[in-house]
């Protein structure tokens, strides 16, 4: 736990120290925000509650959430610091479980800082807060998931720019697993069972569900396991190729 | 018993290549082991694989009784290392980094910040100690690099050409801090530059193309040609091999 502390406090501070965190979190409120009240109707709609801002989460984290989690692996690769991490006296489950928790604790601070929204809700109207709070549960364990992925895709080469290009392509298809666009791919060829698979793996449904308020088990262990095997393959990856 | 370290039969492959073959030395507290050869010997690649970064396609590496694939933990524990490069993290400052070295070496509190004084005096970084690595000269960042090799006082250290593009007050500085260190300490490091053995090294390996092709004190080495000369020896053994 101690080591896996220190990574993380070190991989933490490691985005303040550029601009990265600052870009990340302005970014992130300003494109919220625009989404909401514009496309998403948030004032139109007249209704008191914070759909609008939750439903373009996945979208926003598509391409937001990779460049947190593309510097992960690939710098280290990239600047030799990996030699040195790695032989440090820790475990390679400290290793990964360190940095990627520094990236999910960013990513869930940014989150965070869209309280301004829930306050206004509250003073709008009276929303039902389960709700709110299913939904940035859901919001968060969704990033989490894009994170794990984007870590194990970091590890996998020392450019930066090809681990945010491949993060981004893998996350859209697992978003959307659930929808026609890729359903129809798979059904041209594919058996029923495998359609329905693959129509299981989409994070849409999971999050949506949630979203709803409904905090189920199964949507909870759904994105849980996607971080862990994810993880996983982040140190199998790591420990096969360390060198280059 | 053990000596500190002990290497039997290292040898690895890169697909069809074998850049180490079949390496086998031991060495202990109070030798400074060089190893010397020209590029690509497969001088780095020993090394990355006695301190545990590369695992050995064959053979075995004990570092102060320790095996390298069975215990790695304790291994990497006994060894201060430093990559070739001597890389560390651009955006920290010397403080911060060694702080970060220093808690994962398992130091708390006082006794935390008291290991990355000394080594910060060790190495002289006080002067750049608050400015971002990535602003330091490359004298300073190989100091800096030896600052975290040496902060938890191993009794093994590994140098990857410890002085490889210093100036020579620079390299004056760090061979003076291995010869500090050399009487308490098994310390290898590598180089292609031949002085650097004369300067510090009791013992000398020549390793060209994976394997060792001499191994002796520098004066052993050098009675070995005619003229006595070091660098005719390095010639003479790299060219065959």
């Amino acid at each position: 736990m101690r080591n896996v502390r220190l990574i993380f406090i070190r991989e933490f501070t490691a985005y303040f120290a550029t601009p990265l965190a600052y870009v990340f979190i302005v970014i992130f409120l300003m494109l919220a925000g625009l989404l909401t009240f514009f496309m998403g109707g948030f004032l139109e709609r007249d209704q008191a509650d914070l759909v609008p801002f939750f439903e373009f989460h996945p979208w926003l984290y598509l391409f937001l959430v990779p460049a947190l989690s593309m510097r992960l692996w690939a710098e280290e690769r990239k600047l030799g610091t990996i030699e040195l991490f790695l032989t440090l006296p820790i475990s390679m489950t400290q290793a990964v479980t360190g940095k990627f928790l520094a990236a999910w604790g960013f990513s869930v601070t940014a989150l965070l800082l869209t309280f301004p929204f829930w306050i206004t809700v509250n003073y709008l109207g009276t929303p039902d807060n389960g709700v709110v709070f299913a939904s940035y549960i859901g919001s968060a364990l969704m990033a989490g998931a894009y994170l794990a992925i984007g870590s194990m895709i970091s590890a996998c080469t020392k450019n930066q720019v090809i681990a945010f290009v491949i993060t981004t392509a893998t996350c859209f298809v697992l978003t959307l697993a659930g929808s026609p666009v890729i359903l129809d791919f798979f059904s041209a060829w594919a058996s029923a069972d495998i359609v329905q698979a693959v129509g299981n793996f989409g994070f849409l449904p999971h999050f949506q569900s949630i979203q709803r308020g409904v905090i189920d088990f199964r949507d909870v262990i759904f994105f849980g396991s996607i971080i862990i095997i994810a993880l996983i393959a982040n140190a199998v990856i790591i420990d096969w190729r360390k060198a280059t | 018993m053990n000596p500190a370290i002990s290497v039997k039969g290292l040898t690895k492959q890169f697909g069809p290549r074998t850049v180490v073959d079949k390496v086998t030395f031991s060495a202990n507290i109070g030798e400074v082991l060089g190893f010397l050869g020209p590029n690509g010997a497969g001088k780095s690649t020993t090394m990355k694989m006695i301190v545990g970064f590369l695992s050995p396609s064959e053979g075995s590496a004990e570092v102060c009784g320790f095996d390298v694939l069975k215990d790695p933990l304790d291994v990497k524990r006994s060894v201060g290392y430093l990559p070739e490069g001597a890389p560390a993290y651009p955006d920290m400052t010397p403080l911060g980094f060694l702080r970060f070295i220093s808690g994962i070496r398992g130091f708390n509190g006082s006794e935390r910040e008291e290991r990355v004084q000394n080594a910060v005096r060790m190495t002289r970084i006080e002067e750049v100690a608050q400015q971002p690595i990535e602003t330091l000269s490359k004298g300073y960042k190989r100091r800096v690099g030896l600052a975290q090799a040496l902060l938890h006082d191993p009794k093994v250290l590994i140098l990857d050409e410890p002085t490889d593009g210093l100036d020579p007050n620079q390299k004056q500085v760090v061979r003076d801090l291995i010869k500090e260190m050399a009487s308490t300490k098994c310390i290898i490091i590598s180089t292609h530059i031949l002085e650097e053995v004369d300067a510090v090294c009791s013992r000398a390996m020549i390793i060209a193309s994976g394997k060792v092709v001499a191994d002796g004190s520098p004066s052993e080495l050098k009675s070995q040609s005619g003229s006595g000369d070091l660098e005719e020896v390095f010639r003479k053994v790299t060219l065959n091999a």
